[in-house]
């Protein structure tokens, strides 16, 4: 044991690398299902003992190769990441079971094999984005989740899955070139592709090279913001999670953009944020201005949707505001607010697609107009639906209400009332497109098209469950996510000019 | 006139600045999904040219350490950018196979066409 432990931050990578190389060359589903459980299963116990270990002694630094940072490529494990990475590899855990009845009924059964490699493959890429502490090797790694996450979008049953999948490829590819030409200025001013050395370096070139640092700035930010789906850099999000297998749709939703906020994070408070005077430059307002944009517009979209998956997708797009919004306000409540809310939307939204998806498995449709009354034929499916819709709202309660009480409490501190306000108003929309759909589906009567479902067999049905349990759990007991996130945000703010 | 011969003494960055924009119009402006990866493929293919050219010294060696020379260029941006180019060329190619399947699909290659084809049924 003795021999593997050190190696946790390489293996948290190399296993779904090499699970998902064996997935391609096994044909069978059935038994790229079992590897890829397998995988998803070992996960949680490698993140989770790094996160234990930075908890009691500090950051984790593993150099690749034995190369000495800043030459080697460094992996590096702090409480942030520590975090983010259990996030990703539970959801990860919690979601696969529901996967192999979903995909065998959704995806042929010659394709089923290379939808596990992808997924294996994306949760790479998403791992290593996470864990590496080098700004182009998290680029290696952003393209790996991407275009496994395209291929992925473009298996889904419909043909516009495949459209979809292309709009994707083409937004992601610009999002990742502008990245990589932030990367290339501030490598041209340092000389260095690691975070904590670039952070030390940029130190002494600014201001002299300011507007260089504030050109990669502003690549970095357009760049990962595209990932993330910023408003308004969504526009590839809800015909991808519209068309993309159920399943996918809920690995890509919860995890895939959580990631990338994880990766504007680190860009904002590990490098920028500790080598040059932020507050000269107007990066707070202009997030807060977008997050606030995103909370109202992508929810309004969202109370006229008529498809199910869409309509949740714009609400990830409004709930990802709420994060950014955090991001913005970059203060001790509002940002542990924006990262416990990484935590909750992915659980929450995670459970909610979830419980789509097994819709789709009994009625074979998502359309909110042939669902009505469905809640009678499957209970404790639509009864996790709506513990995850209240949610979405932030009713107390649930864990919404907690990252939205730390955000409201960050805007507080900064006596921006204006910003308690639009909180609370914006989550008032969330609930009348939430209540929309409680509305038909519990009280209409049932339509023929759901009078023969039923909810769906336990390896669907206890997924959902799980998820939704959490949703309220994390209402109650915060203290492994505001306490966690609290401790990652001193540390950020620590080193902040 | 300073500007200018600023613009002349750099002018590898604005041959790459220029081929970026090409790239990244012929993405926003055209319909056609081919004719879309080439322009990708040029706005990629302009970051190589933005990391390499730095790393070129004149006069500047390999860097082989040898009493003769002092001047070494830096090898670091080729590496990189070969691995820039493998995730360009997989894009490439994952969206030309896209590409492929959108046209058994639909039966055009052209973006209004599909959305025509997508609203009529």
């Amino acid at each position: 044991m003795n021999a593997v432990l050190p190696h946790l931050p390489a293996l948290q990578v190399v296993i779904p690398l090499l699970g998902a190389l064996l997935a391609g060359f096994l044909r069978r589903g059935g038994v790229a299902f079992a590897l890829a459980l397998a995988v998803s299963w070992i996960m949680p116990f490698i993140s989770g003992a790094m996160l234990w270990q930075t908890l009691l002694t500090g950051p984790i630094s593993y150099h690749l190769g034995g190369w000495e940072p800043p030459w080697g490529i460094e992996y590096r494990v702090d409480v942030l990441n520590g975090f983010v990475l259990v996030l990703v590899s539970i959801v990860g855990a919690v979601i696969m079971p529901f996967a192999r009845r979903s995909v065998a009924f959704e995806i042929e059964e010659g394709r089923q094999a290379w939808f596990y490699c992808m997924y294996l493959l994306c949760l790479t890429g998403l791992l290593g984005i996470t864990v590496t502490g080098d700004v182009f090797n998290a680029f290696v790694f952003l393209e790996i989740s991407s275009l496994s996450s395209y291929v992925l979008i473009a298996l889904g049953p419909d043909r516009r899955a495949l459209l979809s999948a292309f709009q994707y490829l083409i937004m992601g590819t610009i999002g990742a070139t502008f990245y990589v030409i932030g990367v290339g200025l501030l490598y041209l001013l340092t000389g260095s592709l690691n975070m904590v050395d670039i952070a030390a370096r940029l130190d002494s070139a600014w201001p002299e090279y300011s507007r260089a640092i504030v050109a990669a700035l502003a690549f970095v930010t357009v760049g990962v913001s595209l990932k993330l789906a910023l408003f308004p850099l969504h526009a590839w999000l809800p015909n991808g999670y519209a068309y993309a297998p159920s399943w996918a749709t809920v690995f890509l939703s919860a995890t895939a953009t959580k990631v990338a906020i994880y990766l504007l994070i680190r860009f904002y408070f590990s490098i920028f944020g500790v080598a040059i005077d932020v507050d000269t430059l107007p990066i707070s307002e202009i997030i807060i201005a977008l997050s606030v944009a995103a909370m109202f517009i992508a929810s309004l979209i969202a109370v006229f949707e008529e498809n199910l998956k869409r309509m949740l997708a714009y609400s990830s797009v409004a709930q990802i505001g709420y994060i950014t919004l955090g991001i913005g306000l970059a203060n001790q409540p509002g940002l542990t607010g924006g990262l416990v809310h990484i935590v909750n939307h992915a659980l929450m939204k995670a459970a909610l697609f979830l419980a789509i998806g097994a819709i789709f498995y009994r009625a074979r449709t998502v359309r909110l107009t042939e669902l009505a009354g469905i809640g009678r034929k499957m209970p404790l499916t639509m009864a996790a639906f709506t513990i995850a819709g209240f949610g979405l709202i932030g009713a107390p309660g649930t864990s919404g209400f907690i990252s939205k009480w730390y955000l409201a409490i960050g805007a507080i501190d900064k006596d921006w009332w204006v910003l308690v306000f639009l909180i609370m108003a914006s989550s008032l929309i969330a609930l009348v497109y939430v209540g929309r759909v409680l509305e038909v589906v519990w009280l209409r009567k049932p339509t023929p098209e759901v009078a023969r479902a039923s909810d769906p067999p336990p390896s669907m049905l206890l997924p959902v469950l799980a998820l939704a349990s959490a949703t309220i759990y994390l209402g109650f007991d915060t203290e492994w996510t505001v306490g966690v996130a609290g401790n990652a945000v001193e540390a950020l703010l620590g080193g902040l000019r | 006139m300073s500007m200018l011969m600023s613009l002349i003494e750099h002018y590898n960055y604005v041959i790459t600045i220029f081929l970026m924009m090409t790239g990244l119009y012929i993405v926003v402006a055209r319909g056609n999904m081919v004719k879309k990866l080439v322009g990708l493929s040029i706005f990629q293919t302009s970051v190589y040219l933005l990391y390499i050219e730095p790393g070129k010294i004149i006069g500047g060696t390999a860097p082989i350490i040898d009493p003769a020379f002092t001047v070494y260029s830096n090898p670091l941006p080729h590496v990189l950018i070969l691995t820039a180019i493998v995730v360009g060329v997989a894009t490439l190619a994952l969206g030309l196979a896209l590409v492929v399947r959108i046209n058994e699909a639909y039966g055009t290659v052209e973006e209004d066409e599909i959305f025509e084809r997508d609203r009529n049924t």
